[in-house]
């Protein structure tokens, strides 16, 4: 099987609203440029596209289709779209270039959350016929997830507490996050109830945002990255959407997807968490240990592109490699109500 | 890149309204066929690629996320590919994709529209403040363009209601059909009302509800196999100035991907049979040029001499086509799956004989997005 | 620089899902404020009943009656409800276990306060008193030791076999930077296209970047409103929305000095009359209709000029 690589990044800033339209096109066109431009390499040097983003984010149909305009796609492009967060973009791009069909790929999310009521907006993703006509928004049932874990001994509201803080801390060496700071958990848990168990440090903020990674093949990968991130485990799973079915406080699919990725042994992981105690659930699920740095970009808590945030993790990753500071990472995604469907990209450096 | 064959094909009963199932009843209709035609179980399915067209059809947000059980996904990796009107070409190629890079040995693509949960027109036109509306309707945005085609090509009136005749007439051999018009005539087309002049009622698609699966694998699970010899996907922006939107340069430079990977080099003497995604009956004679059958302004003559009919030199839509059935989000796996059926034998009353190579071929947004396939019979 | 035009965009439609024979019976069921639940290849009991076997992926047929009392096995507080939730006042959202099922059904319960629920209460189902056959049936559960209100008796009426499921999103619609000049324009009369400073092709109306050189366009180009019809359609067919009575054209117009067409109306000429390289001009609303939109021009009308010539325009179609 060929060998394939991250070896570009670029991300919008994470931003709580944007001027632009839901199409993307404003963000998309300075990361294309940034991350092209990083490697030396225009757009005719791209094998094969693919995006990931979504219609009901931005409240229209074919919302993906204008986004292209930002790639400047004529002479026509080997491209692909997921209604999916753009891990799964990076996945199929991934396939594709293990066939070899391609040797370079260029993947990109983005949404503009800001758009839309999002609680609101994620209900869309519930059972249509006895589910969604109740309208359960996307906090109310993190709340039942996290609370669910605290009385079963998982986690507690003080360790929901200490992933925000560290997470803003964390963010403070990224200039792209939304929120950081050096919050106390105790500051923190003097905060009332959001949507109770959950404070509002608990859960990822609203953002407007997009992400764009290239990969590359075998030589090609060597030639454009002094470092490429090769990607040794890539896996994904999908769990029962039957919310009251399945036990909320693990996620199989997760440990699935982990296991056969290779998680074990990794340095860093960035992890795609939107609610404090997912953090603590999916370090569990990943069977990641205390020696593992995680989510040192300070996470999706401190900004949470939709749709792109998922890839961002990767990229964030991945970055670890390519600045030399780790060799063996892990990037995650999460898509669905309460981790329903979950992707492991496990990435190493080579000397 | 190893070789991915389909092994087993499956489809529902097409129809406006399919009132007796749920979303996801429609899709084990057509998955159960195609696993059954496999001879698969499900423990034999590594991972699953569904297609759909906008989510604003259903009203259902990643509907594959509800649907994980019911498409016997649960526990496996599950993509959903939405490429527009192309979706479910790409979804195939995505499907063949997973299969021939070898990271699965058998994959489940399931594409499907429920059409009847909405109005397609309402979702597609909900008003964007500062955007104009559509005065046109739905077939208002191609009519133009096939107004250009027959005024560069030269082309007489009757084809389009040639085309449209044919595929009825082939409609009515397919079980799964949404129309079935065994007595359409020409004469009947043309006399049927003007909508979108210069497209007539008869020329236009139905909007239907319906799914299509097919099993898609490294090695024969059964006796029969459609070896994918080629894929192909590509994109061009919806509008540019300069676009040439009737022979767009993204369909061509996919036809030539095409047949340059399947090793073909005169399309029309060595492809056997193709389905190709025909809305509106004047897209055949255009993608007949557009994919290389035929020199351009030239592919009205193919249609006109009745070379596209079943027992003509390149039969296409024997199975009726997009004419005949279109759930939106399934209509290009349909034209996948249908060429894959071709090549296996399996299409029943509209099997083309001896056809040994096919091509199945979907488009989709204003003709930007296009996916294609051949297969043939014989492994490569 | 001032923010570009932005404008509410409300995505509402009522669809209208036809159940199948599993959700239809559950549905049907609420009607006479039963519950039912499907048993899986497991043994468990699902409620709500599933299609389909999350294990096995098998169909399942295997009806089983549950009690509309249960237990809360966990829940959240909404302090602020949203539009379309069971309840206008704080309420918990909560997984029920109902009695005699071994999941749990996801619903609203009225407690009062948060300090009132807590994990292994009981409840029971408040039925509404207009059942329809949908889960809001049940309107909320509330805190209870007691039994619910009884089934009634399997009424004649038909089964269900439909729900109809009314969805209204809000959102916030913004223009592109490059779209705000173009839309300001048009408030004032005038016409704006832009030029991408690459291939140097004057778009209009304006994009957010120029789709074959993916660079923002710049340069402003301010356009007469008169040009050519490349192609057009007949529209013969009444459609949901439509604004003037069929027939009429729809014609694809490219402005001159513009390097693309844009579909509009084109009146004032019978159908039959209108050909592809037709000169055209615009016909303006009142002044006081006028908003950021292309709509300000009411509708484009022959300009008498002779027809422009066929290499004019054919690398526009």
């Amino acid at each position: 099987m060929r060998e394939v690589a991250v070896v570009g990044f670029a991300q919008t800033p994470c931003v709580r609203e944007t001027d632009g339209t839901t199409n993307g096109v404003e963000m998309l066109v300075p990361i294309f440029h940034e991350v092209l431009g990083g490697l030396g390499l225009t757009k005719s040097d791209i094998g094969f596209w693919c995006s990931g983003s979504s219609d009901y984010l931005a409240g229209r149909a074919f919302s993906f289709v204008s986004a292209v305009d930002a790639i400047g796609a004529f002479p026509p492009i080997a491209e692909s779209h997921v209604e999916m967060d753009a891990a799964w973009a990076l996945y199929e791009a991934w396939v594709k270039l293990l066939c070899g069909e391609a040797d370079t790929a260029l993947v990109y999310g983005f949404g503009k959350s800001s758009a839309g009521q999002l609680r609101r907006v994620l209900a869309m993703q519930l059972d249509p016929y006895v589910v969604t006509p109740l309208w359960p928004d996307s906090v109310g049932l993190a709340g039942i997830q996290a609370r669910m874990g605290i009385e079963a001994g998982l986690w507690d509201e003080r360790a929901m507490a200490s992933v925000a803080a560290r997470s803003r801390a964390a963010a403070l060496s990224n200039p792209l996050a939304q929120l950081s700071g050096s919050p106390e958990v105790d500051e923190l848990l003097a905060d009332e109830y959001f949507v109770n168990p959950l404070r509002r440090h608990d859960c990822a903020p609203i953002t407007d945002g997009a992400a764009t990674i290239v990969l590359a093949a075998g030589d090609r990968a060597r030639e454009l990255c002094e470092r490429p991130a090769w990607i040794t485990g890539f896996e994904h799973r999908v769990d029962s959407p039957s919310l009251g079915g399945r036990d909320l406080t693990t996620s199989p699919s997760a440990v699935a997807a982990g296991k056969a990725a290779g998680a074990e042994d990794v340095e860093v992981a960035e992890l795609h968490a939107p609610f404090t105690h997912q953090e603590i659930l999916l370090r569990q699920a990943l069977g990641l240990g205390d020696d593992v740095a995680v989510n040192p970009s300070g996470g999706v808590l401190a900004g949470n592109p939709m749709f792109s945030a998922g890839l961002a993790r990767i990229g964030e990753a991945a970055r670890r490699i390519h600045d030399g500071s780790a060799s063996r990472v892990l990037g995650h995604a999460t898509s669905g109500p309460l981790l329903q469907q979950n992707l492991v990209c496990v990435m190493e450096g080579r000397e | 890149m190893r070789p991915a064959a389909v092994v087993g094909t499956g489809q529902t009963h097409h129809a406006a309204k399919r009132l007796d199932v749920s979303m996801a009843g429609l899709c084990r209709e057509a998955i159960d066929r195609a696993m059954a035609d496999a001879g698969v179980d499900w423990p034999d399915i590594d991972a699953v690629v569904v297609g759909k067209a906008p989510d604003l059809f259903e009203g259902v947000m990643m509907p594959e996320l509800f649907l994980a059980d019911a498409l016997g996904a649960t526990g496996k990796p599950l993509l959903r590919v939405h490429t527009a009107g192309s979706v479910g070409g790409s979804t195939g190629n995505v499907a063949a994709s997973l299969v021939q890079s070898g990271v699965h040995d058998r994959v489940l693509a399931v594409a499907f529209e429920k059409q009847s949960e909405s109005n397609a027109m309402w979702a597609l036109s909900v008003p964007t403040p500062f955007t104009m509306p559509v005065h046109a309707g739905a077939g208002g945005y191609f009519a133009p363009h096939v107004r250009a085609y027959i005024r560069r090509a030269g082309a007489p009136e009757h084809i389009g209601a040639m085309v449209a005749a044919k595929d009825r007439r082939n409609g009515s051999l397919n079980p799964y059909a949404h129309l079935k018009q065994p007595d359409i005539t020409v004469e009947s087309v043309r006399a049927s009302t003007m909508l979108w002049d210069p497209i007539r009622y008869d020329e236009t698609c139905p909007s239907s509800d319906g799914a299509c699966a097919v099993v898609i694998s490294a090695e024969p699970t059964s006796g029969q196999a459609a070896w994918i010899r080629a894929t192909a996907m590509r994109t061009e922006p919806t509008t540019f100035a300069g676009r040439d939107q009737v022979n767009p340069q993204a369909g061509r430079d996919a036809a030539r991907a095409l047949w340059r990977q399947a090793g073909i080099t005169d399309p029309l003497s060595e492809v056997d049979t193709a389905e190709i995604y025909v809305p509106f009956s004047w897209f055949e004679p255009m993608w007949l040029e557009n994919l290389g059958f035929a020199e351009t302004g030239q592919g009205w003559k193919l249609t006109e001499a009745g070379e596209t009919e079943i027992g003509g030199r390149l039969p296409v839509n024997p199975s009726g086509g997009v004419l005949s059935s279109n759930p939106i989000g399934a209509s290009g796996l349909l034209r996948f799956a249908e060429a894959a059926m071709q090549v296996m034998g399996t299409a029943g009353d509209h099997q083309v004989d001896g056809a040994r190579v096919a091509l199945g071929h979907a488009y989709g947004g204003g003709s930007q997005f296009f996916a294609m396939w051949v297969v043939g019979s014989e492994k490569p | 620089m001032t923010r570009p035009l932005s404008a509410p965009l409300d995505v509402g439609f009522d669809y209208t899902r036809s159940t199948g024979p599993t959700l239809g019976r559950f549905l049907t069921d609420l009607r006479h404020r039963r519950v039912t639940g499907i048993r899986g290849a497991d043994g468990r009991v699902h409620v709500p009943p599933l299609e389909y076997d999350p294990v096995t992926a098998e169909p399942l047929s295997e009806f089983v009656g549950v009690a509309s009392t249960g237990v809360v096995r966990g829940w959240s507080w909404i302090p602020d409800p949203l539009e379309g939730q069971p309840l206008d006042r704080p309420f918990a959202w909560a997984l029920i276990q109902l009695d005699g099922a071994d999941t749990a059904l996801l619903h609203a319960v009225d407690a009062g306060s948060p300090d009132a629920i807590t994990t292994g209460a009981r409840v029971r189902a408040r039925w509404r008193a207009a059942r329809v056959g949908a889960i809001t049936d049940i309107e909320y559960f509330e805190l209870s030791d007691e039994p619910a209100d009884p089934p009634t008796d399997a009424s004649p009426d038909n089964d269900v076999t439909m729900v109809v499921t009314p969805v209204n999103l809000h959102y916030t619609h913004s223009a592109s930077p490059t779209e705000d000049p173009f839309l300001r324009g048009l408030m004032e009369g005038r016409l704006i296209a832009q030029r991408c400073p690459a291939c140097e092709k004057v778009y209009f109306p304006p994009r957010p970047a120029c789709p074959t050189d993916g660079v923002p366009t710049t340069d402003q180009v301010e356009l007469s409103d008169r040009g050519t019809v490349t192609t057009f359609c007949i529209v013969n067919v009444p459609f949901l929305g439509q604004r003037i009575p069929p027939p009429y054209v729809s014609a694809y117009v490219l402005l001159d000095g513009a390097d693309i067409p844009f579909l509009h109306l084109l009146l004032g000429i019978a159908p039959e009359d209108v050909r592809m390289g037709m000169r055209v001009e615009a016909v303006w609303k009142p002044r006081e209709e006028w908003g950021p939109t292309m709509q300000n021009i009411d509708h484009f009308r022959p300009s008498g000029e002779p027809d422009a010539p066929f290499d004019s325009y054919s690398r526009h179609l």
